[in-house]
């Protein structure tokens, strides 16, 4: 008897201990989210979409030029990573057994834990210094950088979820291993890889170091890829180290809308896997 | 009765039952059977070490269902696989012997095992459709392959499905998702897309088995039709359907063929002690 109340004592204290943890991560989460809402919300009004930033001294003034910087920034990063990450993905997976995959998976999470500092200083190496220029381009290459291992690997797991039978259904039926793979595992695996794709732009849709000498930031206006173009947690960052209390709201306001658009995408991604997961119990 | 050579009375039936080397004659000649369409000559077979196949030699006749019985692990369904190179896709395995298609050896180097794999249509246990449209799933083998011409495909998707026996039941919703027919309707457009690239031979690894009674039902009457245009091989744990549907069975155990011969005569006067322990339920 006195075993058995030991036993449920040790394990209610372990739950609890599981628990505290839990609570203990999840707290600065609610700090953040508590304070973007407190300080963010207020500050957001329409021209913070709509307006760019004004002259020192000057009222009002927003947003506008930051957000869609960002959002090409993100667009030219998607361009060629998206394509050349989901192809590395398929070819790991498709080939999993082989060196050259096992190479490419160490190598892309090798990608993956460098720091976006260095990832920015070799962006700059690359794509500023030949043209001496601070560009969009640039910044959208640095980006890039970041998200091809993220797409690579996500895309590699969610088609070995793919089950074997469906590859198999199409090679007896005459189909080439390439053709196997691309007209039957892919098209099943792609809301995994759409989701794939979209935590992958929610993990940079933040990143300021790879952008501060690569896209730079830019006070105006700009759709330009050859020029230096303005970006969401550039401008938040020169907002929020400013001496000027509006701008220190529109930086907090910046700052809840980039976490809104984590917010979404990561809803997105659930609801495109948890489609996926339905599929395969069919 | 050829294989009935006074044989020593394997003592109680148990797990580790005691095999006599498989008799050699158990390929029944050309004018016994009609034309043999495929045929397995001293087949070996190897996964890694391990050896899962023995020389095993049978002949398919055209144009008729040969049932492929054994207990589980006895190699039946990695011979069906050998037919038609599935095997090859997997890592670390090996095949010694051959297998000819019409006299000629499917295994020789060089040879186009894409092309194989279309005359040689294989059914899965568990239903695989993809997942797409009914219709493009019937068509799919037909694209991949450049068969006909395009304005061709509908007539052609059509062609099989009512082979399939799914015709009916599917005509008014051929755009909507292979995933909401029933499993037994799946397996049956898993059989349609195998027929459409118009296969010379059928291979089908236990068909049913994943399926209700009268889902099972009618995949019997189907190859029941089938075999007037196939040559139909089928893997099967039940009895009773290899019985019912097969011309001709073929009993493995533990990777040997033990006995190959008319379906009846299997089942009602087996040549060997272990076929018959077998087929009455003493084992496996």
């Amino acid at each position: 008897m006195t075993r058995n109340r030991r036993r449920r004592l040790v394990s209610g204290l372990f739950t609890g201990l599981c628990g505290a943890a839990v609570v203990l991560a999840l707290i600065p989460l609610i700090f953040i989210l508590f304070y973007l809402l407190k300080k963010g919300v207020g500050a957001l009004d329409l021209s913070f979409f709509v307006r760019n930033p004004r002259p020192v001294g000057e009222h009002g003034g927003g947003f506008a030029n930051a957000i869609v910087g960002t959002l090409i920034l993100i667009g030219t990063a998607a361009l060629f990573a998206v394509p050349v990450g989901v192809i590395a993905g398929l070819y790991t997976a498709e080939y999993r057994g082989t060196r050259f995959a096992a190479a490419i998976r160490f190598a892309a999470d090798l990608l993956n834990g460098v720091p976006s500092i260095v990832v920015g200083i070799f962006a700059y190496s690359v794509a500023v210094l030949p043209v001496k220029r601070f560009s969009a381009l640039a910044g959208g290459f640095a980006l890039g950088v970041m998200m091809i291992p993220i797409v690579a690997r996500t895309t590699e797991e969610l088609l070995r979820l793919v089950p074997d039978a469906l590859r198999d259904g199409a090679l007896a039926l005459g189909a080439t291993r390439a053709k196997a793979a691309l007209s039957v595992v892919l098209p099943a695996a792609l809301p995994g890889i759409l989701t794939g794709i979209l935590v992958a732009i929610a993990r940079i849709a933040g990143e300021t170091a790879p952008l501060l000498f690569t896209a730079f930031g830019n006070r105006f206006f700009s759709t330009r890829l050859d020029q230096p173009i303005a970006a969401l947690p550039i401008q938040v960052y020169t907002y929020a180290i400013s001496p000027y209390e509006e701008w220190h709201r529109q930086a907090w306001a910046g700052a809840f809308l980039l976490v809104m658009i984590i917010l979404v995408l990561s809803i997105l991604a659930r609801t495109a896997t948890r489609r996926l997961e339905r599929m395969h119990r069919a | 009765m050829t294989n009935v050579v006074a044989e020593p009375e394997v003592a109680p039936p148990s797990r580790a039952v005691h095999i006599a080397p498989p008799d050699r004659a158990t390929t029944p000649r050309e004018a016994e059977i009609g034309t043999v369409r495929v045929e397995a000559v001293h087949l070996d077979f190897f996964y890694g070490e391990t050896q899962a196949l023995f020389d095993v030699s049978l002949g398919v006749p055209e144009k008729s269902v040969t049932a492929l019985i054994g207990p589980s692990g006895c190699g039946k369904s990695t011979f069906l696989r050998c037919l038609n190179r599935m095997n090859d896709l997997i890592p670390d395995t090996r095949v010694e012997g051959k297998v000819l298609l019409d006299g000629e050896d499917i295994y020789v180097p060089g040879l186009d095992v894409v092309a194989l794999r279309r005359r040689m249509g294989l059914v899965f246990q568990k239903s695989n459709p993809f997942p797409k449209s009914i219709f493009d799933n019937v068509a799919y083998g037909l694209q991949i392959n450049h068969i006909g011409r395009a304005s061709e495909l509908p007539e052609r998707v059509e062609r099989a499905l009512v082979r399939a026996a799914l015709w009916d039941e599917v005509k008014d919703r051929l755009r909507a998702p292979a995933f909401s027919l029933s499993g037994g309707q799946q397996q049956r457009l898993c059989i349609a897309r195998a027929l459409a690239v118009e296969p010379e031979v059928l291979l089908m690894d236990e068909p049913a088995s994943a399926l209700d009674p009268i889902a099972t039902q009618k995949i019997e009457e189907l190859i029941y039709e089938l075999k007037t245009a196939f040559t139909i091989v089928i893997v099967t744990h039940n009895m009773q359907q290899a019985a019912r549907v097969s011309d001709r069975t073929a009993f493995f155990m533990m990777g040997r063929l033990i006995e190959y011969d008319r379906t009846d005569k299997i089942f009602t006067n087996p040549g060997q002690k272990v076929t018959e322990d077998y087929i009455t339920g003493r084992f496996g």
